[in-house]
């Protein structure tokens, strides 16, 4: 009906490997960054953006990053909190140490550090395989929590041992800290978002992509064709605990004003594993699926009883909260185990042959 | 030099001149191992006949923990007496734990046979969180004390003299490690004698052929999530009684990962002695090590590292099955 591909011929082999092969994909792409950028700013109150639209910008960058790793280069990874701690701190350093520094080089140089703890880390992929490698990525998470910790250097020896993000400004507006305006912070953590997307959806489209794919199905065989294992694995942690360490800092600067170690620690990780899975392994827009998902999913629960006229305790609905979560999590592995991405793979699917059936 | 002395020298030098507190630490350090290699046990068992990590292992330690507390306390008004409160609990538990596993196999185990081990893995997580609000749901968040005396455990010390010093063994901490061997002793007779126990092997080599030799896959799947809910609450009432019980037992679930890649996750003899390896050495390294050289805390990763470390020399962990790949 809306997705009706008849005149849309392919001519060459670039226009059927372009971005949209199909033009209603645009035009769909258009109006959701229109309802990003203009109308949500037109109508978001404080409390919107603060527990609705940034987290779960950010929370899709840091489920993109490991779904770079997991989804695409198919090494599972239960230590991306940690990696987005690592990028947290960075970034506090680089602007405490070189206070004039735009706030924006600062971010994307504090990525480096994380993808540079990443490829560390990423080392025993190269021997380690399956579950084996998921606990060992643990042993990231445990060590750097703990380390954050224990560093003293890397808090700037606070007392409070937490770090805390100071007013900056980008040619006099005012971004992080205190006085910023939430929509100011949204705009620009939406715009990195677009940016790293767009390079993501370039990336894994291109030679380096493909090469994570071949790795995923089948990293012997894939060696067996030439592919050079440890280039492939190393680089995609590179750049997956690249995007995560930007993530990371952003959920600081731009979201929470200010973090303690215990932040970065293993329950971030799991939410971020559970987005990127119920989103969709091995798709860019599922990552975003999945965190409206998750994170909306509690924020409309604590909401329901109220609308329902009930009146439960806080602890109670907490509890509740958590139960509810956990078995709709199991319900949609059950009901589809790829991911809320192939869900509208298959709406759209329908949507291109309606009204026919096959 | 300072720093390698420390290092190098120090330590050692401690542990000959007072050997009976090098004992002592050797002790607490097999105790907590015992504990690890029993919840490591509970994975092993389920990764073997279903290739499923078992992620919730730690939450049903909780959980089998706080049903039994809860039912006792429940159940004195009515009986009147500590002790048959406990021997009614005991069963009751147990029926619990029995519930717990038919109904993770049918709600779901069953609906995912054949996915990805990944989707399993996640599906378990979602068990836990399930458990964890449903736990804090009925039985409530706050701590509870372990019903020590009215199961009978005793609770005094044993001391020692070694070496002209002085070792302080708590009685529930040999009971602890007593009741660990008796478990693992019937365990290892029960998998390799009896027919059921056949049957879980055979599941963990080749799922279709034990099917087709008329093994009932769900009916294993029920079994050994039931004797993984009975090694949960052996190792509840053991780290109830030595610490309490509360949510905060779950993180030990994440003491027994780095024992499962040290021992191998297919195997029972890696549990127990990556175990107790790891118990011993986090806690030497913590008290000669970790404190003097780290500030402290440097349990949390320190069995995490020791095992990647170990892993790059055998991939497949101590004990586990080689990792044989063909294109």
């Amino acid at each position: 009906m809306f997705y009706r591909t008849s005149g849309q011929f392919k001519t060459t082999y670039e226009s059927d490997q372009a971005l949209f092969p199909i033009k209603q994909d645009m035009v769909l792409l258009v109006v959701i960054l229109a309802v990003m950028y203009v109308i949500f700013p037109m109508f978001a109150s404080e409390f919107t953006y603060k527990a609705l639209l940034v987290p779960v910008l950010i929370y899709s960058l840091a489920s993109l990053g490991l779904n770079i790793l997991t989804g695409y280069a198919g090494q599972l990874s239960l230590g991306t909190a940690g990696f987005m701690g690592v990028g947290a701190y960075a970034c506090y350093k680089i602007t405490t140490i070189f206070p004039e520094v735009n706030i924006i080089i600062a971010l994307f140089l504090s990525g480096f550090f994380s993808a540079a703890v990443g490829v560390a880390f990423g080392l025993p992929s190269l021997r380690i395989k399956g579950f084996y490698l998921a606990i060992a990525t643990l042993a990231s998470q445990f060590f750097l929590v703990w380390l954050f910790e224990k560093w003293a250097w890397l808090y700037n020896y606070n007392s409070s041992g937490a770090i805390e993000v100071r007013t900056m400004d980008i040619f006099g507006l005012v971004v992080t800290g205190p006085n910023a305006s939430p929509m100011v912070q949204y705009y620009f953590v939406l715009g990195i978002v677009s940016v790293v997307t767009l390079a993501v959806i370039n990336l894994t489209r291109g030679r380096y992509g493909r090469t994570w794919k071949a790795v995923r199905d089948m990293d012997i065989a894939a060696e067996l064709v030439g592919i050079n294992l440890m280039r492939a694995k190393l680089s995609a942690f590179a750049v997956s605990s690249y995007i995560v360490g930007i993530a990371g800092a952003l959920m600081v600067f731009f979201w929470k004003g200010a973090a303690e170690p215990n932040l970065f620690d293993i329950p971030m990780s799991f939410q971020i594993v559970f987005i990127a899975i119920i989103g969709g392994l091995g798709s860019v827009m599922g990552n975003f699926l999945g965190a409206i998902l998750i994170l909306a999913l509690p924020v409309v629960l604590s909401l329901l009883p109220e609308l329902l006229g009930l009146s439960i305790g806080s602890a109670t609905m907490e509890h509740v909260n958590v139960m509810v979560v956990g078995s709709l999590i199991i319900m949609f592995l059950i009901v589809e185990p790829h991911g809320l991405a192939r869900f509208w793979a298959l709406i759209r699917e329908k949507l291109i042959i309606w009204p026919f059936p096959h | 030099m300072e720093t390698l002395y420390t290092v190098f020298v120090d330590p050692f030098v401690q542990m000959f001149e007072v050997p009976d507190f090098f004992l002592q630490v050797l002790w607490e350090g097999l105790v907590s191992g015992v504990l690890y290699a029993l919840i490591a046990l509970g994975f092993v068992l389920i990764f073997k006949s279903s290739r499923i990590f078992n992620f919730a292992q730690g939450i049903m330690v909780v959980f089998a923990a706080l049903s039994l507390v809860s039912l006792h306390t429940f159940l004195v008004p009515f009986v009147g007496n500590e002790f048959v409160a406990a021997a009614i609990a005991m069963p009751l538990t147990l029926g619990i734990m029995y519930a717990l596993a038919m109904s993770v196999e049918r709600v779901v185990l069953r609906p995912l046979i054949g996915q990805p081990d990944i989707i399993l893995f996640m599906a378990t997580i979602g068990i836990t969180m399930f458990l964890i609000g449903f736990g804090e749901f009925v039985f409530g968040g706050e701590n509870k004390v372990m019903i020590t005396e009215a199961l009978g455990i005793p609770t005094g010390a044993i001391e020692f003299e070694p070496f002209g010093g002085f070792l302080l063994l708590e009685e529930k901490d040999v009971f602890a490690v007593v009741m660990a061997i008796v478990l693992v002793i019937s365990l290892l007779v029960f998998l390799n004698k009896s027919a059921m126990g056949r049957a879980i092997r055979a599941l963990g080599d080749d799922h279709t052929a034990a099917l087709s030799v008329g093994i009932s896959l769900s009916t294993i799947w029920v079994l050994v999530w039931f004797i993984a809910g009975v090694i949960a609450l052996a190792t509840g009432i053991v780290w109830g009684a030595r610490a309490g019980v509360s949510f905060a037992l779950e993180v030990i679930a994440y003491k027994a990962l780095p024992v499962l890649m040290l021992g191998g996750l297919e195997s029972v003899s890696g549990a127990i002695i990556g175990g107790i390896t790891i118990g011993i050495l986090e806690k030497v390294f913590e008290i000669y090590w970790g404190q003097p050289l780290f500030g402290g805390n440097t349990e949390t990763w320190f069995a995490f590292i020791f095992a990647l470390i170990v892993l790059l020399f055998r991939p497949q962990g101590l004990f586990g099955e080689k990792i044989i790949e063909r294109v």
